[in-house]
């Protein structure tokens, strides 16, 4: 396990290594993010913007019109809730080259409570037109995608997750943006997760395999533009489905997948995510129990679509 | 120090498509019954002075990449803009006839990505400064000695946005940078004054660290002189007041609200179009 903010500060040394248009801006939460990494071997491509993540993304927007690939990295909530604005008129409507990364997302903040929790930043973001929308399963999937994003032309939002959480992929993963991939097999349902709720998928699968329950897991860290085939095809396979995300139910992953789901295959399905509150200070899994995110959740949400599939 | 001491004749030109510029919004506006009137004639003499005196820009080439940058903070001043770089040959006047109709490029508030020479999508405001300070960075990390310069409108400064980039265009030393705010102290629902007061202008911005010019945004001589001093300061970004006239040219639009956002009547068209042809 490595502390997924690692592998992202790392990485994303790695490409700046590579990749001499590539500019870092923070607002004075470089060591929380980790962009640290990059601010200290390339002090003359790393701006301090203060606390002003308005004007952070006015900058990138305007860098990025002249050229330059800029990852403006902050909190979620920073980033998504306070400046909604300037994400749509200034960075997304030009459709401008602006790398925006949301760290301490859903209930995984560092106990720092309600205040800091992102629950309505993937909503948010998905509702701006032109955003391509990630978070990552693990830290190595963490890695794949700055390296990803930073190949891609065009405004992306990242979720970065700050504490180390089990590996659902190797080192030598390939992350390719828009491609959903099987993690788990089973016949009997599919449970379609992103973000740190692809190994608690996995947890869930597999003690469900002991119950002679076959459940795919099927990790979606893509979630705009949504792989539609992957959703439409688990559907068919399996004829339910459970989603599992970090966030709110209302307007993320569970959403996305119902969209695409209702549109095209039917099927009995339940959401999995942080049922439209605001949380607390806790530790990551004290939280996934109290919010009723946690694998026995999933499980159980398993059976009820099961249960339906089958009525 | 370069002094413009502009020619008679050439100050008669400036002002003779300032006038056509005026004529050019109005039209606009009441052709597509939408539109912001009195913002663009305000702001028209300034637009004038830069594209046609100061911007080292290529209509034929408007992605050059050493081009000067000018953003319209003020995205409302869209008719002035559009009037201004059809003038300055960016793309024939007679597209002007489809501003604000379905499938036309240009969008009562600018969109960068459909008009030639237009370098943000503007209209949110408050947005504009932090662009422009991120074009004036990209320079400096270049290496290269375009200047930007960004327009904003007063009753926009309200927005915290723009004290943010105030603070951080100052910090990074963006003296490549030139905001003009266009002070005509009238917003849509009244004076500025009264909406919420933005005065002391230059102690606010001196407090902020930004060098500070106060001119007429209607005298050419003196907007040039003030944007070749701005240029020409080292160290800090300027900011240039420029005391306008909201409804600048029309006498019966001129200092008032009711033309923030009006559509003149048929009457109202033709005097007012007979005025600025006087």
């Amino acid at each position: 396990m490595v502390a997924v903010r690692e592998a992202f500060g790392k990485t994303l040394l790695e490409v700046g290594h590579t990749n001499k248009d590539i500019v870092v801006l923070d607002a004075d939460l470089a060591s929380s993010t980790k962009i640290t990494y990059f601010a200290r071997e390339f002090p003359e491509r790393f701006f301090q913007c203060g606390i002003a993540e308005q004007n952070m993304i006015g900058v990138a927007a305007g860098l990025a019109a002249c050229g330059k690939i800029p990852f403006a990295a902050s909190f979620a909530v920073f980033v998504s809730r306070r400046p909604a604005d300037q994400v749509a008129i200034s960075v997304a409507y030009p459709g401008l080259n602006v790398k925006i990364i949301g760290a301490y997302t859903g209930l995984f903040n560092g106990r720092t409570g309600a205040s800091h929790m992102a629950v309505e930043d993937i909503s948010i973001m998905r509702a701006i037109p032109g955003i391509i929308i990630i978070d990552p399963a693990d830290a190595a999937e963490t890695a794949g995608a700055v390296r990803a994003i930073a190949e891609h032309k065009g405004p992306v939002y990242m979720r970065e997750t700050r504490d180390e959480w089990p590996d659902v992929f190797g080192d030598g993963h390939i992350f390719e943006i828009g491609k959903a991939s099987e993690v788990r097999s089973g016949d009997d349902v599919s449970i379609i997760a992103a973000g740190v709720m692809t190994s608690e998928a996995i947890t869930a699968s597999e003690k469900l395999k002991e119950e002679g329950i076959g459940a795919k897991v099927i990790n979606m860290s893509t979630i705009k533009p949504i792989d539609e085939e992957a959703v439409i095809k688990a559907a068919a396979e399996t004829g339910a489905v459970v989603t599992a995300e970090n966030h709110n139910i209302y307007g993320g992953l569970g959403s996305a997948v119902a969209e695409v789901l209702v549109e095209n295959h039917p099927v009995p399905m339940q959401r999995i995510g942080i049922r439209d509150v605001l949380n607390e200070s806790g530790t990551n899994r004290e939280l996934l129990n109290k919010f009723g995110m946690s694998y026995m959740n999933i499980m159980e949400a398993v059976k009820n679509v099961i249960a339906r599939k089958d009525s | 120090m370069k002094e413009y001491g502009e020619s008679k004749e050439e100050l008669k030109r400036l002002k003779e498509i300032s006038n056509k510029i005026r004529c050019s919004i109005i039209t606009m506006v009441k052709d597509a019954s939408v539109g912001h009137i009195g913002g663009s004639l305000s702001v028209t003499d300034i637009l004038v002075a830069l594209y046609f005196k100061v911007l080292n820009i290529d209509p034929k080439n408007p992605d050059w990449e050493n081009r000067d940058r000018l953003i319209l903070s003020k995205g409302h001043g869209a008719t002035a803009i559009y009037s201004v770089l059809a003038e300055r040959g960016f793309f024939p006047a007679k597209e002007l006839e489809t501003f604000g109709i379905i499938d036309s490029k240009f969008q009562v508030h600018p969109d960068k990505t459909k008009v030639p020479g237009i370098e943000a999508s503007t209209g949110a405001l408050g947005q504009g400064l932090s662009v422009a300070a991120g074009m004036a960075l990209a320079a400096k990390l270049d290496s290269r000695d375009y200047h930007t310069y960004a327009i904003l409108g007063d009753g926009e400064i309200q927005e915290g946005q723009i004290w943010e980039a105030a603070m951080f265009s100052a910090h990074y030393k963006l003296d490549n940078l030139t905001a003009i705010l266009d002070y005509n102290n009238v917003q849509l629902m009244g004076d500025v004054s009264d909406i919420m007061e933005i005065a002391p202008l230059d102690l606010k911005w001196e407090s902020f660290g930004w060098n500070v010019i106060e001119t007429d945004g209607h005298d050419f001589e003196k907007i040039l002189t003030s944007i070749d001093r701005a240029r020409n300061t080292k160290g800090c970004p300027t900011i240039i007041i420029a005391d306008t006239t909201k409804g600048k040219g029309v006498s019966f639009m001129q200092d008032t609200c009711a033309w923030h956002g009006n559509v003149p009547s048929d009457d109202e068209y033709e005097k007012a179009i007979k005025e600025l042809k006087n």
